[in-house]
């Protein structure tokens, strides 16, 4: 690891200012995805700001819904007791996340920006265009069994890897930011990005922005479930997971609320989807419409192709055990 | 060299202008003299130091140390606690948990100042005195280990799991103590153990 500088402020504005102070400077909160590359050269901070005695860690909640602090443990959210309650898709998915370890770790503000985990991206003996503009994409004509198959570019076709951020997007968050230049407010679904030429950019936050919070609103989406589907059955990345949400009035769709992980560079929300399900009456025929609905404009290569057919019959049966027609 | 030059003045810089900061993390007068003097070497590493307190089961340690220091180096090469055991570290295996203020963590992820103020349990602070702790002892009654490697992680995690109340079923266990690999498949005797310390029974 290279050396660095240790700086630990208290404040969130010493926080910002000490990034903006040395443009080699990075926020460390939990550490476990900074670190980890960190050790494999991936990452080399000239100074690392870390901002874990901030005080960004409670949780509360209003007749709008729930405020998080950033540095809220992924453990203690996805156990919170109101969460449980009212927004339980967002603690499956955090539990389906990692291990009991590293949630006891991981932060919210860490997790909206973890890096994807592409091998290309962590092997710096090969190209990548996320790692190092220009240099290519290896993972394109290479092994990419667990890339994109929405939203990709010829620079990049890397996925988001995380599971928090696939409910959140379901749940319509929204990611409260502060900087230099104020505090400023952003849809979850405008935070991350895809690749386009610029691959190296995950996100929009500002090069000085702290996360200071998420909020999000109280939901009238009752009936949910968050499916995994990965190689192993724990503390593994998902091949492909869905966040579904659902609105029931008997059995009849009022609205849902959809979204897929492991299959763009950022969480993928199904708007078209949600539309076509509004209304209906739940059966195991419409949700497999959904599914195939769902994989319009996907595109896979050449070792994902699997994800073409595993994506629409993950949506199908997230569905049908969100909605009570199957059990889980 | 002229790389060597760029980043002394680079840190001479940082020291100039985040006295604030740099004053409430580390020891005011060295930094705030280094920001005033010319650099110099001896001056360097007392910065590049970072201080440390840090209670280690029971005991409290104070350190200036390397902030590159992960908490499981710290453990293993500064305090020679060598039980807690690195597998892979980078958060993959599960060998290096410990507890920190009574939570299961992997402290090859997690560098020993981010510890600061902390308290720290590791397998050699878990027996009372001669008398294992009863997850050691179910682990030994059950041979919830082959080679061993893997068993002061299992151990810790275990302890931690049935505190959080995350052991109330077989499938729970599973699923709970999935951050912790084990190459000798031991897997089925390891739930047996964590059963029966969570049961309550006599071990
Ligand atoms: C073995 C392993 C398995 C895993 N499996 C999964 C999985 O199945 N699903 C899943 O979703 N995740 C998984 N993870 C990833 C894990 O969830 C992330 O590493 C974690 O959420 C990152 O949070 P952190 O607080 O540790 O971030 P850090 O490592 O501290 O930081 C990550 C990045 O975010 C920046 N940052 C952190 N906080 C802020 C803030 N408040 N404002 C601005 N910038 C900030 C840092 O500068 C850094 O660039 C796994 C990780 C490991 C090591
Ligand atoms: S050594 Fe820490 S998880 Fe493997
Ligand atoms: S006992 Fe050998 S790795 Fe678990």
């Amino acid at each position: 690891m290279k050396q660095f500088q240790y700086v630990r402020p208290t404040e969130a504005g010493l926080a910002i200012n000490a990034l903006l102070k040395d443009s080699g400077a990075k926020f460390v909160a939990g550490g476990t995805n900074l670190l980890d590359l960190m050790k494999r050269g991936i990452e080399a901070p000239e100074r690392l700001v870390d901002i874990n005695r901030l005080p960004l860690k409670e949780i509360t909640k209003n007749d709008q819904g729930f405020n998080i602090g950033a540095l809220t443990l992924n453990s203690s959210l996805a156990e919170h007791k109101d969460i449980r309650k009212d927004l339980p898709l967002l603690s499956q998915a955090l539990l389906a996340g990692a291990s009991a370890q590293l949630r006891n770790m991981a932060t919210v503000g860490g997790n909206l920006l973890q890096r994807t985990r592409c091998p290309y991206f962590y092997d710096t003996s090969m190209p990548c265009n996320k790692r190092l503009p220009g240099s290519g994409c290896g993972a394109l004509k290479g092994f990419n069994r667990m890339h994109a198959i929405f939203g990709a570019s010829e620079h990049c076709i890397a996925v988001n890897p995380s599971d928090m951020n696939v409910a959140l997007s379901a749940l319509d968050a929204i990611v409260q930011l502060s900087g230099p230049k104020g505090k400023r407010n952003i849809p979850i679904q405008d935070f991350h990005r895809l690749p386009g030429d610029r691959p190296e950019l995950d996100s929009v936050i500002g090069k000085n922005e702290l996360i200071t919070g998420i909020s999000i609103p109280t939901s009238a989406l009752k009936h949910v479930h968050y499916l995994k589907i990965r190689d192993r059955s724990s503390y593994a990345f998902a091949l492909v997971s869905v966040a579904a949400a659902l609105d029931l009035e008997g059995t009849t769709i009022r609205w849902a609320s959809l979204a897929m992980g492991g299959v763009a560079h950022k969480p993928w929300r199904l708007t078209e989807v949600e539309t076509f399900l509004a209304g209906q009456q739940i059966s195991a025929g419409l949700f497999q419409e959904a599914g195939t609905l769902a994989m319009r404009g996907a595109k896979a290569y050449e070792h994902n192709e699997f994800k073409l057919k595993l994506a629409p019959l993950s949506i199908g049966h997230a569905l049908s055990i969100a909605s009570g027609l199957v059990k889980a | 060299m002229a790389k060597e030059k760029t980043s002394k003045a680079s840190r001479r810089n940082f020291l100039k202008q985040s006295t604030l900061i740099t004053v409430a993390a580390m020891a005011p007068p060295v930094a705030l003299k280094a920001a005033e003097e010319q650099w110099d070497e001896r001056l360097a590493s007392a910065i590049e130091n970072v201080p440390l307190n840090i209670e280690v089961n029971g005991s409290v340690h104070q350190a200036k140390i390397d902030p590159r220091v992960t908490l499981l180096d710290f453990l293993r090469e500064h305090l020679q606690l060598t039980g807690t055991k690195k597998g892979c570290d980078y958060g993959q295996c599960g060998a290096c948990t410990v507890h920190v203020d009574g939570q299961r963590i992997n402290s090859c992820l997690s560098l020993a100042v981010m510890n600061d103020g902390r308290k720290v349990t590791t397998i050699e602070g878990l027996a009372d005195g001669a008398e294992l702790h009863p997850m050691q002892a179910a682990f030994i009654k059950h041979d919830g280990l082959q080679c061993g490697y893997c068993t002061p992680g299992q151990i810790m995690s275990a302890v931690a799991c049935i505190r959080e109340g995350h052991a109330d079923s077989d499938e729970e266990i599973r699923e709970f103590m999935s951050g912790n690999i084990c190459r000798c498949g031991a897997y089925p005797n390891i739930v047996a153990a964590i059963r029966e310390v969570k049961g309550g029974s006599k071990v």
